[in-house]
Order: structure tokens, then sequence, then C-alpha cells
């Protein structure tokens, strides 16, 4: 935001939905090339959520849960809209026996419509358990991962903290955390390289990493680790910022047994 | 959807309760804004911010649009918001709510009051200034100061 602090009040106005008029159109052109300020925006609506929560009340009545759970079952998401209602042009001496079809036709549907609506009603619960589960290993991954997040390391007595890293490493689906802590800061046109090296011994590439300004680095789930392949050892080693980066060349850094 | 209604249903209602003071009124915004994230549920990005939290604020600006008995102004996955605290579990809502609630006690009187009317009241700049017979500029300062103390707070 800084040499934008013209547009901060205006920015906190739009962020509320009460902006106008020209000053809303100059804001909104400014904002189409300004990612400071889309920043700022993002975290003035953040701000309106804390007063949001401020609201606190009585719970919805039960019966909006059922209401809701009725809708979302008859109304899935890729409906379109109803087809036009045919006309029909039969002649008089065929209608009643058009009706008794469309009647059975009808019973069908219905039964047929009941059993979507359940199986829907069973995917939406599904959808919302994995949205929230989403959001729980986001959370975890955060807490490693994040810019922000504290990383402490506890030593033993006087040793000084040495470079030192964790990886976490799920074979069967190719998923791998690394998180380390300590690292010296690279040396210009060096790059942290992680390894994962297989029993055969030919060591895979798992990822290029910089620490931040306190040691800090983090790897997940880099591409190009074949699935279920097992794991002997982690390395971290110093390459050339440059590569090739698919073979170990640098120096050694760390390396642990799994 | 379940799962999601238990666990945000409180949210969104106290919200648009505390906007449109109808309980009818609240539960129509409530059945709204979870039917529009059931047909477009990418419209919340995970990564800037809690459910809860997006929830709150789609819910705030239906809840204005119904009370000032207008057109929704954005669509829902136009609504991107970057928010720190964790307000995905109830606990952490409520202890978020009784943090905001004694920084509104702590604001200057006509502060406080600038903010809930923008934002609970959805009025605009223009009509606050005219309701309280001070200049625009002021109002406007008052406001963003306001989101920005929130936040401030937050970071500590």
């Amino acid at each position: 935001m800084s040499g934008h602090e013209q547009y901060a009040e205006d920015l906190a106005l739009y962020a509320l939905g009460s902006l106008q008029g020209e000053d809303r159109a100059n804001l909104e052109k400014h904002l189409d090339s300004c990612s400071g300020c889309r920043q700022e925006l993002e975290a003035l609506r953040g701000d309106g959520a804390l007063l949001a929560v401020s609201a606190t009340g009585p719970k919805p009545p039960q019966r909006s849960r059922q209401r809701l759970l009725d809708a979302v079952a008859s109304d899935p998401r890729d409906s379109s809209s109803p087809a036009p209602a045919r006309r029909f042009n039969v002649w008089a001496f065929f209608g009643w026996a058009a009706a008794v079809g469309m009647f059975l036709v009808v019973i069908q549907l219905r039964r047929q419509n009941v059993s979507l609506q359940e199986a829907v009603s069973s995917l939406g619960a599904v959808v919302g358990s994995q949205t929230i589960e989403m959001e729980n290993a986001r959370r975890v991954v955060d807490t490693l991962t994040a810019p922000d997040a504290q990383a402490v390391t506890l030593v033993a007595g006087k040793n000084p903290p040495q470079p030192q890293g964790k990886a976490f490493y799920l074979r069967n689906r190719s998923g791998l955390v690394f998180v380390a802590n300590n690292l010296a800061p690279l040396p210009p046109d060096k790059i942290y390289e992680l390894w994962l090296i297989p029993p055969d011994g030919k060591p895979i590439a798992a990822g290029l990493f910089k620490p931040d300004a306190k040691g800090n680095a983090s790897v997940i789930n880099p591409p190009g680790i074949p699935a279920g392949v097992e794991a002997k050892t982690f390395a971290v080693t110093l390459e050339s910022a440059t590569g090739p980066h698919d073979a170990p060349r640098g120096t050694g850094v760390m390396a642990g047994g799994a | 959807m379940a799962a999601l209604y238990d666990r945000y249903s409180s949210i969104v209602y106290s919200v648009a309760l505390r906007v449109l003071g109808d309980t009818g009124a609240a539960e129509d915004i409530l059945q709204d804004v979870f039917m529009q994230l059931w047909r477009n549920p990418n419209a919340f990005d995970s990564n800037r911010g809690s459910l809860g939290a997006w929830l709150a604020v789609i819910t705030r600006n239906r809840a204005i649009d119904a009370l000032r008995k207008r057109r929704p102004e954005n669509d829902i996955e136009d609504v991107v918001i970057s928010v720190e605290t964790d307000l995905a579990s109830e606990a952490d809502r409520s202890r978020a709510a009784e943090k905001v609630r004694g920084l509104l006690g702590s604001m200057p009187a006509a502060q406080r009051s600038a903010l809930e009317m923008a934002y609970f009241e959805g009025l605009t700049h223009t009509e606050i200034a005219a309701k309280t017979g001070e200049p625009l500029g002021t109002i406007k300062t008052r406001i963003r100061a306001g989101l920005t103390t929130l936040r401030k707070a937050f970071q500590e």
C-alpha cells in the first residue's frame, strides 16, 4: 500500500460496499493494475469479517437445517432450467390413453428422483466433510511452512544449533513434507537440493529450496517422485543454482536414514 | 453440506440476524448463502483465510443487499478476503467476538457508531455524514481507522 495512501480511505469504503459513483469507478480502475491495493482490499474485508463475528446470537431454528438439505437434494449443481412443457397435439380419442401413460411415467420418474435426491444428499455431506478436512490439512501445512510460523529448535546443553531437517514421507501416495532449520545462508549462485535415496542408491531429486533469513525452509510434495518408491535415506546437498539438478554434484549438507 | 451447515450455520445466522433484525429474513439469507456455496463451492479460496470468515463476509453483504432491497452487488467468487485470525471453530469465533466487542467498547463512541452504521446497517459514508452532521472526510477516516484498529489488535 505504500505510495497509495490516497486510495486508503476509499478502499475501506469499497470493502464495505459503500463507495459509489466516480470514486468507485476510479478505484476499480486502479485495482486492476495495483496488486498492493488489491491485497489491502482483501485485508480490509478480513477486518470486516472480524467485525461480523462479533454478531453472536441464537442458533438458527432446527427447521432451517432440513430446509437446506431438502433444497440441496432437489437442486443438483449442474441442473439446468427445466425443459418447457411439451404441448401435446393428439387426437381427443387418445387423450385418456396418453394420460394413463404419462401417469405411469411420472411414478417411475418420481421413484428415480427420490433415489437421486438421496444420492445427491449423501454426496453433499461428503463434499462438506472433505472441505473441512482440507481446511484442517491446510492449517497443518501452514503451521509447518508459513513464513511467519515460529520454528524453534531445542538443543541440549551448550550445543550450538546445527542445520537439521525432518522429512515426512508417505510412500504410497508420493507425499513428502520436508522442513529444515538452522540452514546457513546460501552463497551466491547456490541452492539447496533435497534427495530421496532409494535402496538402489540412485538419488531422486526431491526439490530445490532456499532458506529464509532465519535459516528455515520447506519442501511440500515435490513433483517427480514415482509412486511407491522406498526411501532409504534423505539428503540435502548444496548445488549450483543454475543446475543441472538431476543428480547430486555439490557438497553434502545433511542426511538421515529413513 | 450437512457438516458445513452444522459448523457454520450459527455464524451465518447471527450475522444475518444482526443486520436484518428479523428471524424469517435471516433464515432466508442462511438458506441463500449455503445454496450459493453448494452451487459454487470453488468460490471460496482456502488460501486466503478460513471458510468461517469468508461466510461471515458473504452473509453480511447478502444481508445488506436484502436490507437495502437491491440486487446483489458482487458474485461470491469476487469476494476474496484475507484474514489471519483463525475463525474455523465456534470456540475460535467466540474468542474473536469477545475481543472485537472489547475493542469496539474502547473506541470513541463516534467511531464505533460510524463503523457499525457502515457495516451492519449498510449506510454509505454520505448517509452517515448526513445522519450525524459530520464532514464526509471525518466519516471516511473513522471507518478506515476502525477497521485497521481491529486488524492491528489481532496481529499483536
